[in-house]
């Protein structure tokens, strides 16, 4: 350890205070601490510090979307050999999936770190963490069949118009991920919906076609999956949002670390439960009647309401707020779902919704704390 | 006795080199040494000279604001350098110890005593800094009657000392000290006592005992007063250590400052952590002669508690306030990897990312380092667990880094100083420095609202 320390900080030299590679600092930073927790000691403050810092954190989410991932890769592969007809193993089905998606997510972190590197060298600060999750969360929620440019595109948006111009991580208003989503989405249509997207090699080959549950719903069609097939996920959809049960399991990593918030998850399963209980009573069309328990496990819902939902930093910040939000994340999925066939998947749209709405929902929350301050100040006053 | 207050929010750390129970005495240290930046917002204006000589309980400073608030040697001694910093500040005045009078102030009998005579011989004697007054935290204004005197002999902080420990030999001093106090404020003084040592002080007389239960920062003055009568804009509050309550008894009953000060010498590099008697402002290396230190480590002096203390050169002195000096090592190494998950399980974390919850039982042994890098706000939530007060940590954080005083009044800052948010600056993923923002917003409170 001491030898690589030695070579390391070799290695950084020009990169120190007056030095000729001062201004890119930050970039060879990023990789120092990539490798150890730097020694810096306390200045002020606290003379002592918990062991937990961002890094820590951020990298908590890539380990509770690993599940997720991995069945998605699976999936992919499963997806496209029960349309050919091949037989096949689950390593013939991992191998499809990685040679599909491994370079998607390549692409999305090559882009969006060049970007996040770019930016924390122009601004003089260390390059943030955050785009290691967003890094893997665009890849996971697009269709396996985009192009890659697209992705590529979708990405430098997200960062730059997302995030950059808000200020860099922790700023953002909107979540990075699903606004590369939704990007996609609006400018791509053809590539992002339809039954030419979502299973393997589909695009290319006439052979292969598939639907979303969603999808078929909204055009009325007939959904021949039982409940399990959509709560384990061999079905097709999005890279990594098709299985319940495995976001489920990412979802216990997130509470039982603290890193994701209960509330927020908790808040919009209720809120989707309630609202899909009331369409079923309702049940106009073939969307209304799809039963609630359904509707929480397919789409993206479940995906987006722990992975996306959840996202400090676009969530609201309070513990009262964060269950108003989680509780309207729920209930516009739903709505979005049923009352809007052009776009059946309602949870992106649902969270970038609230997203806007969050500081709002704080708003209220912290003026409640204020109004109760003030009214104890106007009582003192009274008494005094 | 009041209704108890009870807190669930918040963190008890328990770190390795507690002091144990066993009271030596410090050889009279040689040099001693008054700071003004012990007193938060104090203006100093010297009144000695190098070289000038001072009795015990002499003036050396007073405050530029109100000239009555004098601040006094500890000792009888001669004044041996003046040390300044940037835009000549005065840092330190040390002041060499030798054999003189002290200066005889003379007290009433306690029944002839009043709010004026009391508030007359706390300001000449030099006892009246003993008092500190919310908002902020500032030394007391002599013409003001309080909302309320607390003084808190719970210390929940990390290594904390025992109050009871510290004053049960001194307890005739301390009913007195309570005595002269309740002449200052309409109210008897509330006196916070740990709910589980409840009898400790139940021979004390004329107090209204708070009886306090839950973790750090339960034993925080603000925590105590948010929760059992929370200020209100315009109200002033004082506190008392409790210490300083048996100094202000004792020089009622002698005529004589008395700057005692009973100093838990404390931390994992501590040879033997244990209670030490000194004096105000004393050299520190006459505590460590009786204690110990293992030289072996590059070390960090603090007076003061792990979270809220200040940083101290081995040789320096001990600051006024502060009943506990902890000696930590210094974190100045690499930990590879050390950012995964469930790594360094040994580093004490309130993160459930870490398994140090496992090795806590013995106590912890932990270091300076800042274990991570200083990001923007991002995770949410954190704060308000270790923060016990009806208040918005993170808001009110935000709010004095924009330095909006609309938003800061409204968010409370009138009822934390800096010590509350000790636990967030050791707990936030981000590494903010809190207690650095929120001191910087009260400045601004001061300078702007006043």
């Amino acid at each position: 350890m001491s030898f690589l320390r030695k070579k390391l900080d070799d290695l950084k030299r020009p990169f120190g205070k007056g030095q000729k590679w001062e201004r890119f600092a930050p970039a060879i930073n990023a990789f120092d601490t990539f490798l150890f927790v730097p020694n810096h000691t306390t200045r002020t403050g606290a003379h002592i510090r918990d062991a937990v810092d961002l890094k820590r954190t951020m990298v908590t989410v890539i380990i509770a979307l690993m599940p997720a991932l991995i069945y998605g890769i699976y999936n992919t592969g499963y997806q496209y050999y029960i349309q050919t007809g091949e037989s096949f193993t689950f390593l013939d089905a991992f191998l499809h999936g990685s040679w599909k998606i491994v370079p998607m997510i390549v692409v999305s972190y090559v882009v969006g770190l060049t970007i996040e590197f770019i930016f924390a060298v122009y601004r003089g600060h260390e390059v943030n963490e955050g785009y290691l999750v967003t890094g893997l969360l665009i890849p996971m929620i697009m269709p396996v069949d985009i192009p890659l440019w697209m992705v590529a595109i979708s990405v430098a948006f997200a960062v730059l118009i997302a995030k950059e111009a808000f200020g860099g991580t922790g700023m953002n208003i909107l979540n990075p991920a699903l606004t590369a989503r939704a990007f996609a989405f609006f400018a791509y249509p053809t590539y992002m919906s339809g039954n030419k997207v979502w299973v393997s090699e589909a695009s290319n080959l006439d052979a292969i076609s598939g639907e979303t549950i969603l999808g078929t719903l909204a055009a009325g069609g007939n959904v021949n999956y039982s409940f399990f097939e959509m709560f384990q996920g061999s079905i097709p959809g999005s890279i990594a949002e098709t299985s319940a049960f495995f976001v489920l399991i990412g979802a216990v990593i997130l509470i039982a670390t603290g890193v994701g918030s209960w509330r927020i998850m908790l808040g919009s399963v209720l809120g989707a439960a309630l609202v899909g209980f009331l369409f079923n009573l309702w049940g106009a069309n073939a969307l209304m009647s799809f039963s609630w328990v359904n509707h929480l496990v397919v789409g993206g819902f479940a995906f987006g309401v722990v992975f996306m939902a959840t996202d400090p930093v676009s969530a609201a910040q309070t513990n009262k707020g964060k269950w108003v939000y989680g509780i309207l994340v729920g209930v516009f999925c739903i709505l979005i779902r049923v009352f809007n066939p052009a776009y059946p998947e309602g949870v992106m749209l649902a969270i970038l919704l609230m997203n806007v709405f969050a500081p709002t929902i704080d708003h209220y929350v912290i003026q409640g704390n204020i109004n109760k301050r003030k009214k104890r100040w106007a009582a003192a006053l009274k008494t005094a | 006795m009041s209704a108890g207050i009870r807190t669930r929010r918040g963190a008890t750390i328990n770190l390795v080199g507690e002091a144990e129970k066993i009271l030596s005495v410090a050889n009279p240290s040689k040099t001693f040494a008054l700071k003004p930046d012990n007193f938060f917002g104090l203006v100093p204006r010297l009144m000695v000279k190098e070289g000038e000589k001072v009795a015990q309980g002499s003036p050396v400073f007073h405050s530029k604001t109100d000239s009555r608030i004098v601040f006094v040697s500890p000792v009888s001694g001669e004044v041996k350098a003046v040390v300044r910093g940037a835009k000549r500040k005065i840092l330190e005045i040390v002041i060499e110890a030798k054999n003189g009078d002290a200066v005889v102030h003379e007290v009433p009998a306690a029944k002839a005593l009043d709010r004026e005579t009391v508030r007359n011989i706390l300001l000449k004697s030099g006892a009246w800094p003993f008092i500190r007054q919310r908002p902020y935290g500032v030394l007391a204004e002599p013409d003001i009657v309080p909302k309320a005197i607390y003084v808190s002999t719970y210390a929940s902080a990390p290594l904390d000392v025992d109050y009871w420990f510290l004053l049960k030999n001194n307890l005739e001093d301390f009913q007195n000290g309570i005595d002269v106090l309740n002449h200052l404020s309409d109210v008897p003084v509330k006196l916070s006592v740990e709910a589980n040592f409840l009898l400790d002080f139940e021979s004390i007389k004329g107090v209204d005992k708070l009886p306090i239960d839950g973790p750090h920062p339960a034993g925080n003055v603000s925590v105590q007063i948010h929760n059992h009568s929370p200020l209100n804009m315009g109200e002033k509050v004082w506190e008392v250590r409790p210490e300083d309550v048996a100094n202000i008894g004792k020089l009622f009953s002698n005529g004589v400052f008395s700057a005692q000060r009973t100093i838990a010498v404390a931390g994992q590099s501590v040879l033997q952590p244990q209670y030490v008697k000194s004096i105000i402002g004393a050299h520190l290396s006459s505590l460590f002669e009786i204690s110990g230190i293992d030289n072996t480590l590059q070390n960090r002096v603090i007076n003061g508690d792990v979270l809220t203390g200040k940083a101290v050169a081995l040789d320096g002195y001990l600051d006024y306030f502060n009943n506990l000096v902890t000696v930590i090592p210094e974190g100045n190494q690499y930990r590879m990897f050390g950012w995964l998950p469930f790594m360094d399980n040994k580093i004490p974390s309130l993160s459930k990312t870490s398994l140090s919850w496992l090795f806590g039982r013995k106590g912890y042994r932990t270091d300076t380092n800042m274990n991570g890098e200083e990001r923007a706000f991002v995770v949410t939530g954190e704060m308000e667990k270790v923060f016990p007060m009806d208040i918005y940590p993170m808001q009110l954080i935000k709010a004095c880094m924009a330095g909006d005083i609309e938003k800061m009044e409204a968010l409370g800052i009138y009822e934390v100083i800096p010590e509350d948010f000790g636990l967030i600056d050791y707990a936030n993923t981000s590494k903010i420095e809190a207690q650095e923002i929120i001191k910087e917003g009260i400045e601004l409170m001061i300078k702007e609202v006043g």
